[in-house]
């Protein structure tokens, strides 16, 4: 093993790709994970006469506060005409445009018309789609808060009818009398009316107000159901809910970890075959079993260092639970183990360092992104090869024993780790074979 | 004479093909043998058997040589090129357990001439240079018996010349020395005794003159000699 530190020394920039390659990936991915997409840069092209306000009911909203909210998902970009807005996408400084025609507070206000805005863009089918779902998910929330502004006109406009007072509305009469006022005025009237025709109409209509008061009422919790007819409440099946910031952490952790142990465990079997010491060790000199072991050491005790450090790092920017170090700490060895022994089995096969690397990574990548797939986000028989696919290679099992280590996410640490150390075996002994043919 | 190395009814099989077949020789103290024979004719894989790298399909190789007592230098100089001369021989002298692994180094240097580029990296060195701590290497725990595969292919004449003369004096110190060669010139210059091997068959076991004087004798070279021996058996 001092030998193979020696030769790691003296391979310093070999030594140095095999750390930062694997962090910056890890970090990549950590970072696409954990944020979301940037605001694309849209031009904003606002027609309607300055000051401009929509009645809803009793109240006045200023269509630029409206323009406002529907611009906050993206960074908008104020032009003064539509032929300047199109000169701005075509020279590429703006992703789309958006025109707010001069109508809008009318078409607003009249309840009968749909007010319109005409969006303008260009790009990439990428860059079409990122637009396009962005709008559509602010004109959703704008929209939103415009229909709560006419709920709660209209919420404003019957607590008045049904209790009376001024509706605030031009040409409305002043002190209206609520319709809840109405029956109990009327029943004593009806009391001291003589029984008769009139007697019996005036019953009538004070059963009716006393009917639609109570409806009218009913109405105003009917306008709130209406205006947001479906609200989430969120409910986790199992395990703590992870933070995706911390889960992105565990994702670049595992990736470093995955990477540097498979690919120094490989790189030192290679080497032994490359420079052709293989067969003078094998000569009874050192056991194969015992080189594999050394070599598996060696790659998961490094990564497991530089993973470490990676994680203790991030610690100082994310919060990470450092009561549960004891568990990371078994989690990372664990991993280690595992991917050293993949990384020993794939230096096996291989007869050059060369490779043994380009194996490794391309084994390495595309298994990682496979533990990633989420359920339900592809078919169903494609899923479960996936699941398969995975279970067969320690990203997964090592992903879930450290989410569980630092996050206290299911399934639980045990599992995984019983998994890791069958996975460790298993490729342990496929290198054994593997060396069985020597130069 | 007292038999360094005994090897005895070996035989190799990959699967179907056979690559040894039902060899046996002696070698005793101080003889310098060649293992000559056409490509693919089983040279490297009897020496990988007496050098304990891969085992027989059938047979034994036993005496004072035999196992960990003897040397092996392969082919190809099997070698860290990120160590530097001494750290290999250092390296080599305790996992073969030399008895005293300092002086084992001090010695190989000394032997191969190499002691002024003992700290040097194996990677900067010349293929010639590279060799010669190839063949220190199996060396180092001073074996009764050494094999050498091929151990000029990558030498200039010069180079060549220097470490036949390392080997004769080693053969000169009572270690019996086993090495193949296409270099046929080398046989007749340097060896004590030749072997012949084709399609993994022992043809031949005597001296170069041997061999020249039963294909026709006279003034012809070994090589002439030998092409003319494994015609007359079928061997091109």
């Amino acid at each position: 093993m001092r030998k193979d530190l020696l030769i790691l020394r003296r391979s310093r920039l070999l030594v140095g790709v095999l750390v930062v390659y694997p962090v910056a990936i890890a970090l990549l991915i950590g970072l696409a994970i954990s944020r979301g997409p940037s605001k694309p840069k849209v031009a904003i092209v606002d027609e309607t006469p300055p000051g401009q306000t929509v009645q809803v009911g009793s109240q006045r909203v200023n269509v630029s506060q409206y323009a406002q909210q529907l611009f906050s998902q993206v960074q908008a970009v104020r032009v003064s005409s539509r032929a300047q807005a199109v000169q701005e996408i075509k020279a590429g400084s703006v992703l789309a445009a958006v025109v707010i025609p001069p109508d809008i507070a009318t078409r607003l206000t009249s309840g009968v018309t749909q007010a319109r805005l005409e969006l303008l863009y260009n790009g990439d089918a990428l860059e079409q789609s990122l637009v396009q779902s962005q709008l559509n998910s602010a004109l959703a929330e704008a929209n939103l808060g415009f229909s709560e502004q006419i709920q709660q006109a209209a919420a404003q406009a019957i607590e008045v009818l049904l209790k009376g007072g001024n509706l605030g509305i031009l040409g409305a009469p002043a002190n209206l009398v609520g319709l809840s006022e109405i029956p109990p005025a009327l029943h004593s009237i009806i009391a001291r009316q003589p029984p008769g025709p009139d007697r019996t109409e005036l019953e009538r209509i004070a059963s009716f107000a006393d009917f639609a008061a109570q409806n009218l009422g009913l109405s105003r919790k009917v306008l709130s159901t209406i205006s947001q007819p479906i609200v989430v409440q969120s409910t986790l099946l199992h395990g703590r809910r992870t933070p995706l910031n911390t889960f992105a952490v565990v994702v670049a952790v595992s990736v470093s970890l995955m990477f540097l142990s498979v690919l120094l465990a490989a790189g030192g079997v290679a080497l032994e075959r490359e420079e052709h010491t293989l067969a003078r060790l094998a000569r009874g000199l050192v056991s194969r079993e015992g080189l594999l072991a050394e070599k598996l050491l060696l790659a998961a005790g490094c990564a497991f260092v530089v993973a470490f450090a990676m994680l203790a790092g991030i610690g100082g920017f994310v919060s990470l639970d450092w009561s549960r170090i004891g568990e990371w700490l078994i989690a990372l060895v664990f991993g280690a183990l595992a991917f050293g022994a993949l990384g020993v089995a794939i230096g096996a096969l291989a007869r050059e360092v060369r490779a043994a690397s380009l194996l490794a990574f391309l084994l390495s990548l595309p298994l990682a992104f496979l533990a990633l797939v989420p359920s339900g986000s592809v078919a169903r028989g494609l899923y479960d090869a996936i699941g398969t696919i995975s279970f067969a290679f320690p990203f997964k099992a090592s992903l879930q024993a450290l989410d569980a280590a630092v996050n206290g996410s299911s399934p639980s640490i045990g599992a995984s780790l019983v998994h890791l150390a069958g996975l460790t075996v298993l490729f342990g002994v496929l290198a054994r074979v593997g060396l069985r043919r020597l130069e | 004479m007292n038999a360094v190395l005994s090897v005895c009814g070996i035989a190799k099989r990959y699967g179907e093909r056979e690559a040894l077949r039902d060899i046996s020789f002696d070698v005793g103290p101080g003889e310098l043998v060649a293992v000559v024979g056409p490509n693919g004719a089983g040279k490297t894989t009897l020496l990988s058997i007496l050098a304990g790298v891969q085992r027989a399909s059938a047979g034994t190789v036993t005496g004072p040589g035999a196992g960990r007592a003897i040397g092996w230098a392969p082919q190809q100089p099997a070698l860290y090129s990120k160590l530097s001369v001494e750290e290999n021989l250092w390296l080599f002298a305790r996992l073969e357990k030399a008895a005293d692994p300092e002086a084992a180094v001090a010695r190989m240097l000394e032997q191969t001439g190499l002691s002024e580029r003992a700290r040097e990296r194996v990677e900067s060195l010349s293929g010639g240079n590279r060799q010669r701590v190839n063949v220190a290497l199996g060396l180092i725990a001073d074996p009764r018996a050494l094999a050498l595969d091929e151990p000029t292919s990558a030498l200039d004449p010069g180079q060549r010349e220097r470490l036949w003369e390392f080997v004769g004096g080693l053969a000169q110190k009572g270690t019996s020395v086993l090495f193949s060669t296409h270099h046929l010139s080398e046989v007749r210059r340097y060896a004590s005794r030749a072997i012949v091997l084709a399609d993994g068959e022992l043809l031949f076991d005597g001296s170069p003159d041997e061999l020249i004087a039963a294909n026709g004798g006279g003034e012809q070279d070994f090589e002439s000699a030998f092409v003319a021996f494994l015609a007359e058996r079928g061997h091109s």
